[in-house]
């Protein structure tokens, strides 16, 4: 048999239309090199610096940063204690982003089911209802809910016009208020996944089921729930990586006094002035969105092993 | 007369003569996940053929067309048009159009854009294209539709734009792949017809591909039956039916039934062979074939007749009686377990003669033996 | 009214109870503070939440804050050339990774053009501020050329995806056709393969538009002093008292987003 390595040109050719293609992408991928890859390298590396006493850096390796990230030492008898307010905040934002995530599944599925099972002509128009605030400022939205919230706000107001309360709720700057804000801008995240697993759905399977004796509910339970799995899992994902990493939310809405992983990482670079910490602490939030990813990608592939 | 299989020419500027393919090899893959979709094939088309290349799926006839078209090039042999090397080619440098399965109409054009497209990449005025375009439209008789957009008309009249697109640069050649496929059967009778009419009119030679033989006997002047990457053999409607030389061609092509026999004496194209129930039958023989022994021979359902037992050539148990309208089929157990399909015409008002159990007689017409080439 | 009659009479396949009400609920609850946020830009008085009757006084107030006209003119500025580069950027990109055979790397390069959506943008905004820091240090440049180069990298995913989709989408031998009719592989490009894409092309600009509009945490970082756009001016003022003129700029902000993005829906639900 002849080999086709070296003489065909035909695999020429191709090898001709592979570096073709890699050029075409060369200029994005410098460009996404430069400006979003490349510079986490610098992250990590700031990690391992001292802090300037001024913000930045000074160029000796040290570990002190990440050791900050989970203990702190006492000004004035150096010793040591976990560091009390740092470990606090990571919980909020596990805490918050994982209640978040749950919410707006609970919201979010029966919304993507409801578009699903419009009929075609106006799945399109609900559909679109949903991407627009998908599409819309994250931060007009957060301040839309601030307005609904705020002790002046409409919920209050409401409230005390009809006598529920006398005095207004205190809703602004506590976790409450951060977990309403993210699920609120988070939630068409969770829809637009969960609706495309949903379209696809064959309810001629549904009819199966209902046809071998399953009731409602264990037609969604059984059947519904895990065909659009991939969809649930996509959906969460989706939500709670952004969670995890938010910043303009809790900001606005825990008012500087709830502050989650985002928050923290801001002050270092500002307030704080603990260049090395910030950094530090950002590629710890960096490990746990790129475990969540991991047990994503897991998943997927799990389940495209089980439909083969 | 018939066509060898390896028929490739001594002289490659024979006139007369379009497409020459020698010796061609196309393997897609590397390594272990290698596949030669086509295996030394070589084939001499003539100028202002119908010629089509049968075979099932992954024959690799849509292969040797795509190396025609210059879409994908050989890994190894040649290629020739008119004499001229056009293997390594690329496709816009072709004088050869292409019908596709698919028929790839330009969704962003209107049908009078997409015949003239060809013209127009050829750098003819505007007032050549429009002339040209014109006399297409009218040839596949589309005129009033000129200015549709293609997802506006049906899949007939999308088959129609996309013969006139392919023929509107007067191609040396035309390639049509599968192009019937996608029509429901009326509409590809007509079309059968169509396209015998327009190679008629256009003078242009036609390399068609199909997998449906009945498409390839009405329609062909030759046909090249291909399996496994090779031709197998070559020529026209008439001899690959009644002159099949393998027995993949005799299976593939209408109903056969095989017997095996012993030669008993071969002289000057025939045989002389001993059947299983003990009587002789002359026979064809493949071209250049002296056999001895044992071989299969084939004869069609239609060139058999049952008559009364010791009668025919052959005896045989009825098994089971299939009627179809037109014909009736008879399924026969012959003495040596194998099976026979008689087909017989049916006439009004007959009454059955022979019953399911019974012993009959088979009569062979004379000469309709062939023998294969094993 | 029908979509709001609870339990059909007839049995339904598709029914499942209480999900009508929740998903209506959920309508309400994403449309709600938006629809109020929009109504209170056109208040007369003060305060944004007691009506004190209409007018456009703040849309006035918002068009004569020279700190606002400042920041729209450099938002739009900077998103539109964020969406103009990484769209030519997204573009070649696609065409390398489409219609071809899966060759090795490409795996690599899917993931290093989908970056931008898996890292959490704070750590990117960080990463940016350290980066151009040392920058600024070492060569004294200042200016938009910074906010313009991580705009577009961050944009480069969004546009991508819908022309990425555009390409994949299309009938291969559309090209094949193209070029057994005489044209040449630039010809082919030129009047087949990039009149089919344009739908994506232009859906990933308006993707990227928005986005770059819209972005805070990233551009907060990354300005320098001076360099506020619109989003981050309004960040600042929300520490304040807030006025209804904060209720205008947002209703503007957001009437731009609508509007492009039912125009990306028309674009990209276009049957063709």
């Amino acid at each position: 048999m002849t080999s086709s390595s070296n003489n065909d040109p035909s695999v020429f050719a191709e090898q001709l239309a592979v570096r073709r293609h890699w050029l075409l992408c060369a200029p994005a991928l410098t460009v996404l090199f430069l400006a979003a890859s490349g510079p986490l390298l610098i992250v990590l590396v700031y990690s391992f610096l001292e802090s300037g006493e001024y913000g930045g850096v000074v160029w000796k390796p040290s570990v002190d940063a990440w050791f900050r990230v989970v203990f702190q030492r006492d000004i004035f008898d150096d010793t040591l204690s976990l560091a009390d307010a740092h470990l606090k905040i990571l919980w909020r934002s596990m805490r918050l982003s994982f209640f978040t995530t749950i919410t707006t599944l609970i919201l979010g599925f029966p919304t993507a089911y409801f578009i699903a099972t419009r009929p075609q002509n106006s799945r399109n128009i609900w559909l679109f209802m949903v991407t627009v605030p998908f599409w819309t400022n994250l931060l007009i939205r957060t301040f839309a809910i601030m307005e609904v919230i705020r002790n002046e706000g409409m919920i209050n107001t409401l409230l005390i016009f009809i006598g529920v309360i006398d005095a207004p709720v205190q809703m602004m700057n506590t976790d409450f208020a951060i977990m309403v804000g993210m699920t609120y801008v988070y939630l068409p995240l969770m829809v637009l996944p969960l609706y495309a697993a949903m379209e696809r759905l064959d309810f001629s399977l549904v009819e199966a089921a209902y046809d071998l004796y399953a009731t409602r509910l264990k037609v969604l339970w059984r059947v519904i729930i895990p065909l659009v799995r991939p969809g649930v899992v996509a959906g969460s994902i989706l939500v709670f990586i952004p969670a995890l990493g938010a910043f303009v939310t809790p900001r606005v809405l825990g008012g500087g006094k709830k502050m989650m992983l985002g928050n923290l990482i801001e002050l270092q670079f500002g307030a704080g002035r603990n260049w090395p910490l910030g950094a530090a602490l950002s590629i710890t939030l960096l490990a746990v969105v790129m475990v969540a990813l991991l047990v994503y990608v897991r998943t997927v592939q799990k389940n495209a092993e089980l439909q083969r | 007369m018939q066509d060898n299989v390896n028929d490739a020419p001594a002289n490659a500027h024979a006139p007369g003569v379009d497409i020459i393919a020698q010796n061609v090899v196309k393997i897609f893959g590397e390594g272990a996940g290698q596949v030669r979709a086509l295996d030394d094939v070589s084939v001499t088309i003539h100028e202002n053929e119908f010629f089509t290349l049968l075979g099932p799926s992954g024959c690799g006839k849509t292969t040797l067309l795509r190396l025609i078209a210059g879409f994908d090039h050989p890994t190894s042999g040649t290629i020739r048009l008119e004499g001229q090397d056009i293997s390594h080619l690329p496709p816009y440098k072709r004088p050869v159009n292409t019908v596709f399965q698919n028929y790839a109409l330009f969704p962003h054009m209107t049908v009078a854009q997409n015949i003239g497209f060809g013209l127009e990449m050829l750098g003819r005025s505007n007032s050549d294209v429009a002339d040209v375009v014109d006399k297409m439209l009218a040839l596949v008789r589309m005129g009033e539709l000129r200015d549709r957009r293609t997802d506006q008309i049906s899949g007939g009249q999308q088959q129609r734009v996309a013969l006139a697109r392919a023929l509107a640069p007067r191609p040396k050649v035309l390639l049509l792949d599968e192009p019937l496929s996608a029509l429901d059967y009326k509409l590809r009778k007509d079309m059968q017809i169509e396209l015998k009419r327009l190679q008629h009119e256009t003078g242009i030679t036609f390399i068609f591909v199909t997998h449906d033989q009945e498409e390839a006997l009405t329609m062909s002047d030759r046909i090249a039956v291909m399996s496994r990457g090779q031709i197998l053999q070559i020529g026209s409607p008439r001899q690959i039916y009644d002159h099949p030389a393998e027995r993949f061609v005799a299976d593939f092509i209408g109903d056969t039934n095989f017997l095996i026999a012993d030669v008993t004496s071969s002289a000057g194209g025939k045989a002389r062979l001993l059947l299983s129930s003990g009587r002789e039958v002359n026979a064809d023989l493949p071209e250049g074939m002296t056999p001895s022994g044992r071989v299969t021979a084939v004869v069609r359902p239609e060139h058999a007749t049952l008559v009364t037992p010791g009668e025919g050539e052959l005896d045989g148990m009825l098994e089971n009686v299939v009627y179809l309208g037109t014909d009736t089929h008879y399924h026969l157990k012959l003495s040596d377990n194998a099976p026979f399909v008689v087909r017989s015409q049916n006439q009004r008002n007959e009454d059955e003669v022979f019953a399911v159990g019974e012993t009959v007689g088979i009569a062979l017409e004379s000469d309709s033996l062939q023998v294969l080439r094993d | 009214m029908n979509i709001l009659s609870m339990k059909p009479k007839t049995f339904s396949l598709r029914y499942q109870p209480g999900f009508t009400i929740i998903a209506l609920a959920c309508f309400f609850m994403l449309y709600a503070p938006i629809v109020t946020l929009v109504i209170y830009s056109f208040n007369a008085g003060k305060y944004i939440s007691i009506w004190e009757g209409f007018s456009l006084q703040w849309y006035v107030s918002a068009w004569n804050n020279e700190i606002v006209q400042d920041a729209t003119i450099r938002s739009l500025v900077l998103a539109l050339q964020a969406s103009l580069y990484s769209t030519v950027l997204a573009t070649m990109a696609a065409l390398g990774t489409t219609r071809i055979r899966p060759f090795r790397g490409l795996t690599a390069i899917y993931a290093m053009i989908n970056q931008p959506l898996m890292v959490p943008e704070i750590v990117t905004a960080v990463a940016l501020l350290i980066l151009f820091a040392m920058i600024k240090v070492a060569t004294g440049v200042q200016g938009l050329f910074y906010l313009v180069a991580a705009h577009t990298a961050f944009c480069i995913p969004f546009a991508y995806l819908p022309i990425r989709a555009r390409l994949e989408g299309m009938d291969l031998t559309l090209e094949t056709a193209a070029a057994d009719l005489y044209a040449t592989p630039w010809m082919t490009f030129r009047r087949v393969t990039l009149p089919l894409m344009w739908p994506g092309i232009i859906a990933g600009a308006m993707l990227a538009f928005v986005i770059s509009l819209d972005d805070i945490v990233i551009t907060e970082f990354v300005k320098s002093a001076g360099q506020e756009t619109l989003p981050t001016y309004m960040l600042g003022q929300l520490r304040r008292i807030i006025t209804p003129e904060i209720n205008a700029i947002s209703t503007v902000l957001l009437a731009i987003s609508l509007l492009v993005v039912s125009f990306f829906f028309v674009v990209s639900h276009k049957r063709d």
